[in-house]
């Protein structure tokens, strides 16, 4: 059965953009699989294959206004094109099993089909062909250049490239907010009632910290990884918390308050560096045995300094 | 310092390469280009192993190790035992 599409977005579309990039409802965002038409196609129209998320395939929609043409949606469990090849959901297996059950050579006489470039970690083109006997152009990593990519099918090196400028990180910001929100409302509240507002307000600024200085920062901070680029953003953070702690009780004796303020120095480091650590999935460009390299150096480190300074706020707690 | 991310498990063998061209189609990073008859590993250390141009070689001229660059995905496997990473958010 053929399903019908068009290339503007209804109010209620934009209403599922904005919740999908906030995070507040991903999960459920997604459209049915299968074979849907795009103004009027004919047999000799272009095919595009694309997830069935409902950003991944209203991105497409749109970019491919005024062009007649088909658009394949595969069954990726409404996960993104990028992650699903990753998953191989958006895959060789689901791919020809997909041409077959809405029977695409009955409805075109060419056999070739457009697959989004970063579709390519989960589909073996050669094996398509092999099998299907359609063949697979990789068309543009965004769907915005495919107008200029459908001139002549050629993707310029430009278009090949994933990115991760300032605007690719400052989009994610909502989704990440949405989720760290309710544990860090709670963590806020439970410091504040068991120590005061200066441990509370540390809280807050590892949210800030981790939730909006580290991604627009995240090319610039000097270190050639995550756990260390959040761990120097953190050890800044702690400097006037530190300080704050330290001078806060003139009167005591001085081991006391080191034992107030040092906490600080030890729990805001590690904590933004390991939730730094954390965001290496949503960039572009990490990878697999880096992470695992990377886990193995520093996460050693951030985790016994995020005990010992919890066991030292907690001692120093009550030692007034 | 130990983790540059300057490693890979990509590893190419140049003898077996038909020139199609698909690797440096595929790659996001420009890890390859395709110089003459054969494609041509120029940026290893930008490789990010995703496993795409492995994936779509038809002589099997490439290997990587490929997976999720996620240290989430690598926690929850941990913690499941499993060895792939995986996880649920993306």
């Amino acid at each position: 059965m053929i399903k019908h599409t068009t290339s503007t977005f209804t109010l209620r579309d934009k209403l599922n953009h904005l919740l999908a990039r906030t995070g507040l409802r991903r999960d459920r965002f997604r459209v049915q699989p299968g074979l849907y038409t795009l103004g009027n196609p004919d047999k000799q129209s272009s095919v595009f294959v694309t997830a069935n998320y409902g950003l991944s395939f209203d991105k497409l929609r749109a970019a491919l206004f005024g062009v007649d043409c088909y658009i394949l949606v595969l069954d990726t469990k409404g996960i993104n094109v990028w992650c699903a090849a990753g998953k191989g959901t958006f895959g060789t297996e689901e791919l020809i099993h997909r041409i077959d059950s809405v029977k695409l050579k009955q409805h075109v006489d060419h056999d070739m089909l457009i697959l989004p470039q970063l579709g390519a970690p989960g589909v073996a083109a050669h094996e398509v062909t092999e099998r299907t006997g359609f063949r697979i152009e990789y068309g543009p990593v965004r769907a915005e250049d495919l107008p200029e990519y459908l001139r002549n099918y050629k993707a310029t090196p430009e278009m090949r490239r994933v990115r991760f400028n300032l605007l690719d990180r400052l989009i994610l910001i909502p989704v990440e907010v949405t989720h760290m929100l309710l544990p860090a409302i709670i963590i806020t509240v439970f410091l504040y009632l068991v120590s005061g507002p200066l441990a509370a307000l540390a809280i807050l600024a590892i949210v800030v910290a981790n939730l909006i200085i580290f991604p627009i920062l995240l090319p610039w901070i000097p270190t050639p990884n995550f756990s260390t680029k959040g761990f120097l953003l953190g050890s800044i953070v702690a400097i006037p918390f530190f300080l704050l702690a330290f001078f806060d009780n003139p009167l005591a004796e001085w081991w006391k308050r080191v034992g107030y303020a040092l906490p600080y120095l030890l729990i805001l480091p590690s904590l933004v560096g390991f939730i730094g650590l954390t965001t290496t999935g949503v960039t572009t460009y990490a990878s697999r045995s880096g992470v695992e390299r990377e886990i193995s150096a520093y996460f050693p480190v951030m985790f016994w300094m995020l005990c010992g300074g919890t066991l030292l706020g907690v001692i120093f707690r009550f030692i007034r | 310092m130990k983790s540059k991310y300057l490693e890979t498990t990509l590893r190419y063998n140049a003898e077996l390469c038909t020139g199609c061209g698909m690797c440096s189609s595929v790659c996001p990073h420009g890890v390859f280009t395709q110089t003459g008859h054969v494609a041509q590993l120029i940026r290893p250390t930008a490789c990010m192993e995703c496993g795409a141009c492995a994936r779509n070689c038809p002589v099997e001229a490439i290997t990587v190790e490929a997976g999720f660059g996620c240290a989430v995905a690598q926690f929850v496997a941990a913690l499941k035992g499993s060895k792939e990473p995986t996880c649920n958010c993306c």
